[in-house]
């Protein structure tokens, strides 16, 4: 689904460079539930950017699910993102004055699909994530557990290759985290791939295989006994 | 993909619009002052114009009055100083050498301003003006014909003994509901049927004189006041084609020549030109509004630079959510169309309001004119659709602009700074 071979990337500021990425390697099969780890400014986020198509590499390839990602301009890149990504962020970036459906049914609008399946798309969405009956309230009425749960039903929405969560649990407590991971992984388990960036250990173990990064370059790459999230709930 | 006009796209808009009510409604406000003015301002330069122009009354614009003078040089053996009169066949001379006048009327005028009494009836008198005129005249002066009829080319060539009488005339020799038509009032000394009687149409000002006025056949008025075939003075007005005041030279070289004027001496006919000074005052006015759009559009300017300014804010304040945005798979373009779509939107509602608002004005003015009667030289204050129209292109424009700066400023962060931003 991706492949990755001899990514680099470097951030200047001022006569300073930052070699961020030093050449990363390494694929990723449909289906498979992957944690990328690392220290803070080993380069993880920077990398997930780049596979979100919201950054973009120095030097190397990116081949998402056989198309080959390279120069792209916004309009493609977004065309992308909308067809192929779903992401879910640390802090859930819902729009404040959407409410819960609005906002699942975003990716669809730009998707250019009808109001009306889109409604019904995001509706069935949100009760997937199971909050159907919060479907009209606003972002600000909701706990930050719904809240990351409407933004994973977001993700969704558009029906992605790949979702990439960018620190999905960093906002929320433990048992919460856990509840998110279990619906995680219940997606995962119907057959999506997906990427998520964390430096939490148990988050991690939750996962099937946990890429390691340190000064911009994989250290370990393995895979791990899933711990079912279930299990902690 | 996503149509400007879609109804999610209004749906988008108005509830941005309505995240923050407050200070929508306080960009809004710069609009709406802006337009408000520029319409009031082109409204007063239209009323100012309407009272004005009113004082010409209806006299056809295209026209002109001329009348003979002394000669203020000798010429074949004539002596300077030397008076002379228009004849009545210079019309006809006039009218074959220059098609291009449309009517040429020649008058004779008694009595006048301060004048003694010159007509009787019974045994009441009056003091009025008495022209003799052609039946053009009317074409030339409008008048409301109220009861009976005007003077016709068969009075003219029978010399009839007739008159057509203003109101002053009437209100001062007849008593009320007394029948007009058929009765006879005494000119100086000489009995006239009345045959009809008007007022001016649409004068302002001078309604007094104009009312106090009896008008003759010019033949009848020659014979009866001794005045053989001389001319007092003629009204000419143009073809609606071509200016009175480009027929003018040619006009006076015919008369110069017809009554042994040097034809360098121009002090020899006197004229009154009306074209001239109606073009006069009506370019004054294009200037007076010229000088509405102006002021009008520069405060719209400022309320322009109000949305643009809220605008650009909006989006700094928004730089997250644009983010997710196109995060989420929203091209530039579609970030961009909506700003644009925003401040078009938040131009044409508030420049709508304006408009209402200076149209409600307008109709207070007119109102409270209506109510206190007329003012000098200020009369139904109006905008016309067209400039309703005017307004609404500068707004679009304007709206466009406002939004120009805000939306490429939308789209220039990369959108892995934009979400990064807190």
């Amino acid at each position: 689904m991706i492949q990755i071979k001899d990514l680099h990337k470097s951030y200047h500021m001022g006569s300073n460079s930052l070699h961020v990425l030093k050449g990363i390697n390494f694929n990723v099969k449909e289906g498979e539930l992957v944690s990328i780890m690392g220290s803070s400014g080993s380069g993880k986020s920077t990398l997930l950017n780049i596979l979100g198509m919201l950054d973009e590499a120095d030097q190397g390839q990116y081949i998402l699910d056989d198309v080959p990602i390279k120069n792209l301009n916004e309009k493609i890149a977004a065309k992308y993102r909308n067809e192929f990504l779903g992401f879910i962020f640390q802090s859930f970036n819902l729009i404040n004055y959407k409410s819960a459906l609005d906002n699942v049914s975003m990716p669809l609008y730009y998707k250019g699909v009808k109001r009306k399946e889109r409604t019904e798309r995001a509706m069935h969405y949100l009760e997937k994530v199971g909050l159907a009956q919060w479907s009209h309230h606003l972002p600000s009425e909701l706990s930050g557990g719904q809240k990351q749960r409407v933004a994973i039903a977001r993700a969704l929405a558009s029906d992605p290759k790949v979702l990439l969560a960018d620190e999905p649990t960093g906002a929320l407590d433990t048992k919460t985290s856990y509840e998110v991971m279990e619906l995680i992984q219940g997606i995962n388990d119907e057959g999506k791939t997906i990427l998520i960036v964390t430096h939490e250990d148990d988050i991690a173990h939750m996962t099937k295989r946990i890429v390691n990064l340190k000064d911009g370059l994989i250290i370990d790459d393995s895979s791990v006994e899933q711990i079912r999230a279930s299990a902690h709930v | 993909m996503n149509s400007m006009f879609s109804r999610d796209r209004w749906d988008e808009i108005l509830e941005a619009l309505n995240a923050n009510k407050f200070r929508t409604l306080l960009t809004a406000f710069g609009v709406f002052w802006g337009i408000t003015i520029l319409v009031l301002l082109l409204a007063l330069t239209n009323g100012l114009k309407n009272g004005v122009t009113a004082d010409f009354g209806d006299f056809a614009t295209n026209s002109m009055f001329m009348w003979s003078q002394g000669t203020s040089k000798p010429y074949k053996g004539l002596p300077k100083g030397r008076y002379f009169n228009f004849k009545i066949d210079d019309v006809a001379a006039l009218k074959t050498a220059v098609p291009n006048l449309k009517y040429v009327s020649p008058r004779n005028q008694l009595g006048g301003f301060n004048g003694a009494n010159n007509v009787t009836r019974g045994t009441k008198t009056g003091a009025f003006e008495i022209y003799g005129d052609y039946p053009e005249y009317i074409k030339q002066q409008p008048m409301d014909i109220l009861q009976g009829r005007f003077l016709s080319y068969s009075d003219i060539n029978a010399k009839r003994k007739i008159c057509v009488i203003g109101t002053g005339v009437l209100n001062s020799l007849y008593d009320k509901g007394e029948p007009v038509l058929g009765t006879y009032i005494k000119i100086n000394g000489v009995n006239f049927m009345v045959v009809g009687s008007f007022k001016m149409s649409n004068s302002q000002g001078d309604e007094e004189q104009d009312a106090n006025t009896i008008y003759m056949p010019f033949t009848t008025f020659s014979q009866a006041f001794n005045r053989g075939d001389t001319v007092g003075w003629m009204a000419l007005t143009a073809q609606d084609h071509v200016s009175i005041t480009t027929l003018k030279p040619q006009v006076f070289n015919i008369m110069k020549a017809r009554h042994k004027v040097d034809p360098t001496d121009d002090r020899a006919i006197g004229h009154f030109d009306l074209s001239e000074q109606f073009g006069r005052v009506n370019g004054l006015f294009s200037i007076l509004s010229f000088v509405g759009y102006f002021v009008g559009a520069l405060v719209l300017m400022s309320g322009i630079i109000g949305i643009s300014n809220i605008m650009l804010i909006v989006v700094k304040e928004r730089t997250k959510e644009i983010g997710v945005r196109r995060a989420l798979g929203a091209s530039p373009w579609a970030i961009k169309s909506q700003i644009l779509q925003e401040s078009l939107m938040l131009t044409i509602l508030a420049g709508m309001v304006g408009i209402s608002f200076a149209a409600f004005i307008i109709w207070g003015m007119n109102i409270l004119l209506d109510y206190y009667g007329p003012v000098d030289n200020f009369a139904n204050p109006s905008v016309s659709m067209q400039v309703i129209f005017t307004a609404l292109i500068i707004l679009i424009v304007s709206g466009v602009l406002a939004g120009l700066i805000p939306a490429n400023s939308a789209t220039k962060m990369k959108p892995v700074d934009a979400l990064r931003i807190d």
